[in-house]
């Protein structure tokens, strides 16, 4: 066991290594915010909603990126933000994938009624635009944590269900699908071992895309005031709570816009990478 | 195949389809309600008595299909109730605003299409060379940023270190034409910058997907200069994908107008709707989205229509 | 036209001398490499003659075509060598220069003339294109040469089929129209690249005469680029021999044909001759045994096959001949049970097989396989030799671990490939290695039927043969039986024992190979017969007088 992860160590560093330089900057950036999110207890001088001064001091030793709205330490929360922001936005694009790719591929591969009743409902869910019909949903589930998270996940799996059931359905009409099929082989085995293998390194380049698209989504949400809810610690409601300081020339409300930038970016200069690389087949 | 006339009669019914079944669920959205609106709205003030009257002045009391259609019925006379919050007409209410939005989308449109179509065809042209890769990095950059940052930077730069221009757009009634052309600026470029490199970028992935064709190869091989391969050989083909990717994201633009209202407060449909639902006024919250939805579908229907127009495949049957 | 430059031979249109071509490639996971596609290809074509090039795919017999317009494809260059036409050096010409010329004085017409008509405009307006561009006449006139040279060339409707669009026509009237407007522009020389190749056999045999009679009353000069020596034999003066980019052997027809020197040549020539036994199977019991069989699609809407019944025994090569539509592959999905018949019965050793594949019994399923006819897209590209050919044997066997590996290993072996590509993934194959590990697959089973359904068509004539070497030494050492459904009257020819040939959906002749190769024939084997070009000078001209006479007979 601990030689095959060392291996798969030495194979990370190996690929880190011969990857241009963009993709290497994308991946600093974004172990930079991991670590950031997993460590913010420590790394953040005071409590997240701990207030700390008054309202909307400027940049000092004991406050290094000023006060907030109602006394709170910017830099503080702008490390705690990562921890939440990020965390939902994970949280959300894995139970929208989950949703999605079951969905897709039960779509393309059980057959006619399911399929029909499936690309229907999401062509009408598709119909409204996201963020209408985010507002409109959560207008009826209210702003909290998990109705946030259940309704993103919801709308965003419709775009993960296509694109699924898309590479599926051009997996399954090839002939060595049809060759296994004609060997009797039954469907979860073809599902596992002839589809999924193919449409996989896709599947994880979107992941990384609709990541990024979620996590706009819920700062867009966040910074509307109908996202992450005070006083848990998000970049976009802190861009929104400390919006008025712009028209003084502060650039304070940019730096956790300017966080949800740098990490899309990031994010973005990898998956293009993973997409170059992805295509050739041989894995070592 | 089926005649043109006939294919664009089902991608109506079809719209008209969707939009029946958007209604549908728009509306239903109120039945999945944890709580009663009556007593979300009137609080810890309420009692049974003005519990039961609100109720019924909102029909909540009948079966669903019955309030459905004539929910539908009003809606299709442009009645869309009143509204829960301030009692007014919402058909009023939504006017102005939604008039407001759409010459916002106009203002972007008119910058960004021209830009975006005479960008992608030269980076389709000029492939791998520089300006490419300035479209692509740019491209990149914009897709990552929220409209509130781009928003916030040119306030910044334009209205609060140049002062040339309005870091509000809180125009009204009383507003003369330049005052409210000038007053979106910022916001027009705002969701310029959000759409624009999208479609450029689509714009030359579908030129050069047309110049990979082999009736393009044809014509060099005619001994045609460059410029009449593109006129005469690519661009007749182009205006379909083309057309589509424009429409496609002009229909982005709807996502992109709610965030930038709030952030200039210009009073649009989109600042409409988010401060409904921050005070839970259900049926302006239904008008609205029925609206953005209504011109969501016709935007993509219209997309459709014109990419089968355009094909001359289906213009000219065998 | 006025030529100002001096011409030391008039004679002398095309004169190549040391042309090399290079294409860089990205193999995945490696550093770009420069490959050469033409390698030192020396040629001289003189004015109002038909050069053939001939090779196999990667011989560089295109790029070599296209150089003569002073074209390259994307990724690919020209570093060395010079191409003169009309006694001036087409690689020194600015672009206006080459403008001039392409259109002008060398035409080029294109394999698939459906990707290279442009969907948007009708056909006049892109056959007169080039004459109006160069002002080589007006617009009026470039009109009726167009429809003068539509009427030489046998297409319907002369006067009005250049008001049609290019989907409006079939693949071989718009091949014919492709060679009107390479024509209409009176060039010096035509490029024809694989003009034929995506045609149907009686079709292609119409349309090669068309343009052979073509080239023939406007004198113009042609290189003719093709895959098959038995059509360039009808049509060129000359044939050079293309391998991997250089030249193995240049001639006049005559010379390459019936007395070839190199090997690689003489290999081509004698193609389609593969020493095989006919077996007789008299009273033997079949093995497989189809009944009035009618199957289509769309629940009962489209009907494909019309009441067929059929008969193979076992150890036998039955052939399935038909063109395109005429229903053979659904003939093929039918007894592999991909797609259930509307009537009809299918036994196999006796026994009721059921109409799909989910009713069928696991062993019913092992003994009768199937090949394809893509190879590479019947392999999962994300597993390895091993897993491809070991799986049949874990799941119909149970053999797993080193057994199965051994066993992979004398798969790969009956196959004649190395045992160190079991490793490999199927895109690190050659063309007739993918379809050696797709017959490993298939044998894995111990079948005693396997469908081939056009198992060599995409494989260059050399490859192909090997293939069906192997398979017919497969048969003597398993005793397996095959379906084998072809379009290529040759293939048949080398491996049937008997055959059946089919025509839009329905069997119009059966039997032993012997008989249905054999006079009397029905007028649609006839006409398949006929079409099938020969290895033989004048063939086509022969073809064509007796179908005429026949014509004129009935």
């Amino acid at each position: 066991m601990t030689q095959s992860a060392s291996g798969m160590f030495r194979t990370g560093i190996r690929k880190f290594a011969s990857a241009p330089l963009s993709a290497q900057l994308g991946t600093i950036v974004i172990a930079i915010y991991v670590l950031t999110a997993l460590f913010a207890p420590v790394l953040a001088p005071y409590g997240e909603a701990e207030i700390v001064g008054s309202q909307f001091q400027t940049w000092s030793s004991s406050f290094w990126l000023g006060t907030d709205n109602l006394g709170r330490d910017m830099f503080t929360r702008l490390i705690y933000g990562a921890r939440n922001t990020i965390g939902i936005a994970i949280l959300t694009t894995c139970l929208s994938f989950s949703i999605g790719i079951a969905a897709g591929l039960a779509a393309a591969t059980l057959g006619k009624w399911l399929d029909q009743a499936l690309s229907r409902l999401v062509d009408v869910l598709m119909a409204i635009p996201q963020l209408i019909f985010a507002l409109l949903l959560l207008s009826m589930f209210g702003t909290s944590i998990p109705s946030l998270i259940a309704v993103i996940a919801f709308l965003d799996s419709t775009r993960v269900f296509r694109l699924t059931r898309a590479l599926s359905i051009n997996v399954a009409v090839t002939d060595y699908v049809e060759a296994a099929r004609l060997r009797g082989e039954g469907l979860l085995w073809i599902m596992k071992n002839e589809i999924l293998p193919n449409i996989i390194p896709v599947l994880i380049a979107e992941f990384g895309l609709r990541f990024c698209f979620v996590f706009l989504l819920i700062s867009g949400l966040s910074f509307l005031g109908l996202g992450i809810q005070p006083p848990t610690a998000d970049w976009g409601s802190m861009v929104r709570d400390s919006a008025a300081l712009i028209t003084y020339g502060d650039v304070t409300p940019l730096l956790p816009a300017g966080a949800i930038v740098m990490l899309t970016v990031a994010v973005n200069l990898v998956v293009d990478w993973f997409l170059h690389t992805a295509s050739g087949l041989k894995e070592d | 195949m089926a005649s043109i006339p006939k294919i664009i009669a089902q991608r109506i019914v079809l719209g008209l389809l969707t939009l029946w079944v958007v209604s549908l669920v728009i509306f239903a959205g109120i039945q999945f309600l944890p709580g009663d609106v009556a007593t979300e709205v009137l609080g810890q003030s309420a009692t049974p008595e003005s519990i039961a009257a609100l109720r019924e002045s909102l029909g909540l009391d009948l079966p669903f299909h019955v309030r459905y259609f004539s929910w539908l019925m009003d809606v299709l006379r442009g009645d869309f109730g009143t509204s829960l919050a301030t009692g007014r007409d919402i058909g009023e209410l939504v006017r102005p605003r939604l008039l407001n939005t759409l010459f916002l989308a106009l203002m972007t449109a008119i910058i960004a299409v021209p830009l975006a179509l005479v960008g992608g065809i030269l980076a389709a042209l000029y492939r791998n060379t520089l300006f490419d890769r300035i479209i692509n990095t740019i491209t990149l950059a914009s897709v990552s940023v929220p409209e509130f940052f781009t928003a916030y930077v040119l306030i910044l730069i334009f209205a609060v270190n140049a002062g040339i221009l309005p870091s509000l757009a809180d125009v009204d009634a009383s507003t003369d034409i330049l005052g409210r052309i000038t007053a979106i600026i910022l916001p027009a470029l705002t969701l310029t910058l959000g759409v624009l490199a999208h479609m450029m970028r689509m714009t030359r992935t579908s030129i050069i997907n047309l110049l990979g064709n082999q009736y393009i190869e044809t014509a060099r091989l005619k001994g045609m200069p460059e410029w009449r391969v593109l006129v005469q050989h690519a661009l007749p083909n182009a205006w379909a994908p083309v057309v589509t990717v424009i429409v496609l994201n002009l229909a982005y633009l709807i996502t992109g107008v709610v965030v930038v209202e709030v952030v200039f407060v210009y009073p649009g449909l989109g600042q409409l709707i988010v401060d409904s639902v921050q005070k839970r006024d259900i049926p302006v919250v239904q008008a609205c989205s029925l609206i953005f939805a209504s011109v969501y579908i016709i935007l993509n229907l219209t997309a459709d229509v014109l990419s089968i127009v355009m094909n001359p495949r289906l213009m000219h049957p065998k | 036209m006025n030529q100002t430059s001096t011409q030391p031979e008039p004679d002398r249109l095309l004169e190549i001398t040391k042309l090399r071509i290079e294409a860089t490639i990205i193999p995945p996971g490696e550093r770009p490499q420069n490959i050469a596609l033409v390698d030192g290809v020396s040629l001289i074509l003189e004015r109002g003659k038909v050069l053939g090039l001939i090779g196999e795919s990667g011989a560089g017999k295109s790029t070599l075509g296209l150089a003569s317009l002073g074209y390259v494809r994307g990724g690919v260059r020209i570093t060395g060598g010079e191409v003169l036409l009309n006694g001036q050096d087409v690689l020194k010409k600015s672009t206006r220069g080459l403008r001039a010329l392409r259109g002008r004085t060398v035409c080029y017409v294109a394999q698939s003339a459906a990707a290279a008509f442009n969907p948007a405009h009708r056909l006049m307006d892109q056959v007169v294109e080039a004459s109006v561009l160069h002002k080589v006449m007006t617009r009026r006139e470039a009109e009726g040469r167009a429809v003068s040279l539509f009427r030489k060339l046998g297409l319907p409707g002369p006067e009005s089929i250049g008001n049609r669009f290019p989907h409006q026509v079939s693949g071989g009237q718009l091949q014919r129209v492709m060679t009107a407007m390479a024509l209409c522009s009176e060039p010096d020389l035509i490029v024809f690249d694989e003009p034929t190749t995506a045609l149907d056999v009686t079709t292609q045999i119409e349309v090669l005469a068309a343009i052979r009679d073509a080239i023939r009353d406007t004198d113009v000069a042609a290189i003719y680029i093709t895959h098959d020596l038995a059509v360039v034999a009808q049509i060129a003066d000359d044939i050079m021999v293309l391998r991997n980019g250089g030249l193995v052997e240049r001639g006049t027809t005559e010379e390459i044909i019936v007395n070839p020197k190199e090997k690689y040549t003489q290999a081509l020539v004698s193609v389609h001759h593969i020493d095989h036994e006919m077996k007789d199977f008299g009273d033997t019991a079949p093995i497989l045994s189809v009944e009035g069989l009618t199957a289509g699609y769309g629940g009962g809407q489209v009907t494909v096959l019309q009441n067929v019944s059929m008969d193979l025994h076992p150890g036998e090569t039955l052939a399935v001949v038909g063109e395109s539509g005429s229903g053979k592959s659904t003939l093929a999905r039918v007894i592999t049970g991909l797609l259930a018949p509307f009537s009809g019965s299918i036994h196999f050793e006796g026994r009721v097989l059921a109409p799909g594949i989910a009713l069928r019994s696991k062993e019913d399923l092992r003994q009768l396989q199937m090949i394809y006819q893509m190879a590479d897209v019947a392999m999962n590209p994300r597993q390895t030799v091993a897993t491809i050919i070991g799986r049949p044997l874990e799941f119909y066997f149970g053999i797993r671990g080193a057994e199965r590996n051994r066993r992979v290993a004398e798969l790969l072996e009956k196959i004649e490939l190395k045992k160190d590509l079991a490793n490999r993934f199927p895109s690190e194959l050659s063309g007739g290695q993918k379809q050696r590990v797709c017959i490993a697959r298939a044998l894995a089973a111990k079948p005693k039927l396997i469908v081939c359904d056009e198992v060599t068509s995409a494989l260059d004539p050399l490859v192909a043969n090997g293939i069906l070497t192997l398979l017919l030494q497969l048969q003597r050492d398993e005793g397996v039986a095959y379906l084998f459904i072809t379009h290529d009257l040759a293939t048949v020819r080398s491996i049937a024992d008997s055959i059946s040939v089919m025509y839009r959906g329905e069997v119009v002749r059966q039997g032993a190979k012997a008989e249905v190769l054999a006079p009397p024939y029905d007028a649609y084997t006839d006409l398949l017969l006929s079409s099938v070009p020969e290895m033989k000078i004048g063939w086509l001209d022969q073809a064509i007088s007796s179908r005429r006479m026949e014509s004129a007979g009935n």
